[in-house]
């Protein structure tokens, strides 16, 4: 629905005092229309601060952030405005629901932007629908639930905004495995459906391999890669020296070829491996496919 | 916002910084008393000077002294126009419709603020600025230790004043994750009416004390774990030991408050009433 773009995006903390850092130097990054794009980077690598430019919780330093093309800062009383379109949220946003019952934390977003009560209403359960939070929880504390849940409440506050850009800072952090699956499946889903840009900032290059269309690599402030998520995963060398990696079923088929398997070498699930892995052994009689199924 | 932190520690290395915290903490009390004791022109300039040494002897610049001034800013101002305007005298000075001010206002007021400003960098000198918020509570501990005597939970306290001196800094990081994850949900907390602003925070206090109550649950629990237990057979890392230098400054400590007393009697310039 909405693209948005970094321009010769600079940002500096406490600029000015002895204690300057240069969170950001010169970015340049469009994240596409309706696409899920996966912002990677070592820790400290300005991916935080990146994402806190885009809804205006920050002003860069220098440089402009383009919404459709238009300046978000153009207008900096209206930069309210800005954060309805550009949904932002947070790394472990469950620490921030506050109200008694998880409707009422939902509404927030929406009562902030003026709606009716029953806009808000339709809203909130439409918002829980998307991130697979059962309707009956709806009405419970929100302290009430589970980590999992709690979690999808949160990112629910966001989605009921109905923003055409919507950034995860670490949607996955310290859920179990299942839960990671099931809540980057659903925003995964939730853009598919909706066609809302996604902007998912992770560690985990298993789960960007799966659910990312295009990745962006950040290092030390500066975006240094930025492609499909096919041709990013290929240039394991850059990966590396950036203090990143590739997934680890990619670095497994990478030791295989090297043993001189021929096998192809833009493997980045397990799923994929498994196919490509059973083919071949097709070829040689001696191993039954059941045995690895 | 990060400027309210009580840690201003400056590290350094001056013989400030290396005396015991419980010498300076006796060592500010020494100090103030000086200041309080010292009524007279004469006394007031010589704790100006005295002061000023220690500042250089600290090594810590005097920006950050004056920096730290700024807080008590509008208590000085406030104490210096009530002496100077509401001190009656002999000497009418300025006679302005209501405001009267005479001689005797403008030097009390003078000398006020004078004393206020001393009071402030000498307790910054000896305790924010060249200790750490633990040694001070450490020395703090072993200073009233003759207290558990009778009872007192001096350990305790002093326990809960070190974590909370910790978490301070924390909570100031909390509070701004909080803040800006609302703000992306649309809170406003800069525009509205007084009660509307006060209600804006209500969505970033509630997550913030459950965070705290949380952390404090799991610091509990992970103090116990490594078999905290309070006070009793509890030993220390650091050790405090009086060294030359503290008995040094306290000695000369009690000297200057003994020579401001005597200073008061045998050459009172000007003195405060």
């Amino acid at each position: 629905m909405s693209e948005i773009k970094l321009e010769n995006i600079s940002f500096v903390y406490g600029s000015g005092t002895p204690y300057e850092i240069h969170a950001l130097e010169n970015v340049n990054l469009t994240f596409e229309d309706g696409k899920i794009t996966g912002l990677i980077g070592h820790t400290g690598s300005g991916k935080s601060t990146l994402v806190e430019l885009l809804n205006g919780i920050l002003k860069p330093t220098s440089g402009r952030v383009l919404l459709d093309g238009g300046d978000i800062w153009a207008e900096p009383k209206k930069i309210r405005g800005v954060r309805f379109r550009v949904g932002v949220v947070m790394q472990y946003p469950e620490y921030q629901l506050f109200e008694e019952t998880v409707r009422a934390d939902i509404s927030f977003g929406p009562k902030n932007m003026g709606l009716s009560d029953k806009e808000i209403a339709e809203r909130v359960v439409e918002a829980a629908e998307f991130v697979g939070l059962d309707v009956s929880l709806l009405d419970k504390s929100p302290f009430e639930l589970s980590g999992g849940q709690k979690r999808r409440a949160a990112i629910a506050g966001v989605i009921a905004m109905r923003p055409d850009v919507l950034v995860l800072d670490e949607p996955a952090a310290g859920l179990d495995p299942l839960g990671r699956e099931s809540i980057l499946s659903k925003i995964c889903e939730y853009n598919k459906n909706s066609g809302v840009t996604v902007i998912i900032v992770s560690h985990n290059m298993e789960d960007m391999a799966i659910f990312c269309d295009k990745i962006a690599v950040m290092s030390n402030g500066r975006n240094v890669m930025y492609g499909d998520r096919d041709e990013i995963f290929s240039r394991r060398d850059e990966l590396l020296a950036v203090d990143l990696g590739v997934p680890l079923i990619t670095d497994t088929v990478h030791e295989l070829s090297a043993l001189g398997i021929e096998i192809p070498d833009n493997i980045y699930t397990v799923e994929r491996a498994k196919e490509c892995i059973l083919s071949l052994l097709g070829e040689n009689p001696k191993v039954k496919k059941g045995d690895f199924t | 916002m990060k400027d309210i932190t009580l840690g201003q520690y400056f590290p350094g290395n001056s013989v400030i910084h290396r005396l015991d915290p419980r010498a300076k903490l006796l060592c500010v009390v020494l100090y103030i008393a000086m200041i309080f004791v010292a009524s007279s022109v004469s006394g007031v300039i010589f704790s100006v000077f005295l002061t000023l040494f220690l500042i250089i002897l600290s090594g810590i610049p005097l920006k950050i002294f004056l920096r730290g001034m700024k807080p008590v800013l509008f208590i000085v101002l406030f104490t210096t126009f009530l002496n100077l305007f509401l001190t009656s005298g002999e000497t009418l000075l300025v006679d302005f419709g209501f405001i009267h001010i005479y001689l005797e206002g403008l030097c009390s007021s003078i000398l006020i603020v004078v004393r206020i400003t001393l009071l402030v960098a000498g307790s910054g000198l000896f305790m924010t600025y060249t200790t750490t918020p633990i040694a001070l509570s450490d020395g703090l501990e072993s200073l009233l230790a003759p207290l558990k005597k009778i009872k007192v939970p001096v350990h305790e306290f002093s326990m809960m004043l070190t974590i909370a001196l910790r978490f301070i800094p924390t909570i100031m990081e909390e509070t701004e994750k909080i803040m800006n994850a609302q703000k992306a949900r649309g809170a406003d907390f800069t525009t509205g009416s007084l009660v509307n602003r006060a209600k804006a925070l209500i969505p970033v206090l509630i997550p913030l004390f459950v965070s705290a109550f949380r952390r404090a649950d799991e610091l509990a629990v992970a103090m116990e774990c490594r078999c905290y237990r309070g006070d009793e057979g509890r030993t220390r890392m650091k050790i405090l030991k009086y060294t030359k230098s503290d008995i040094a400054f306290l000695a000369a400590g009690v000297i200057f408050v003994i020579g401001m007393i005597l200073l008061n009697r045998f050459l009172p310039i000007y003195r405060l009433r």
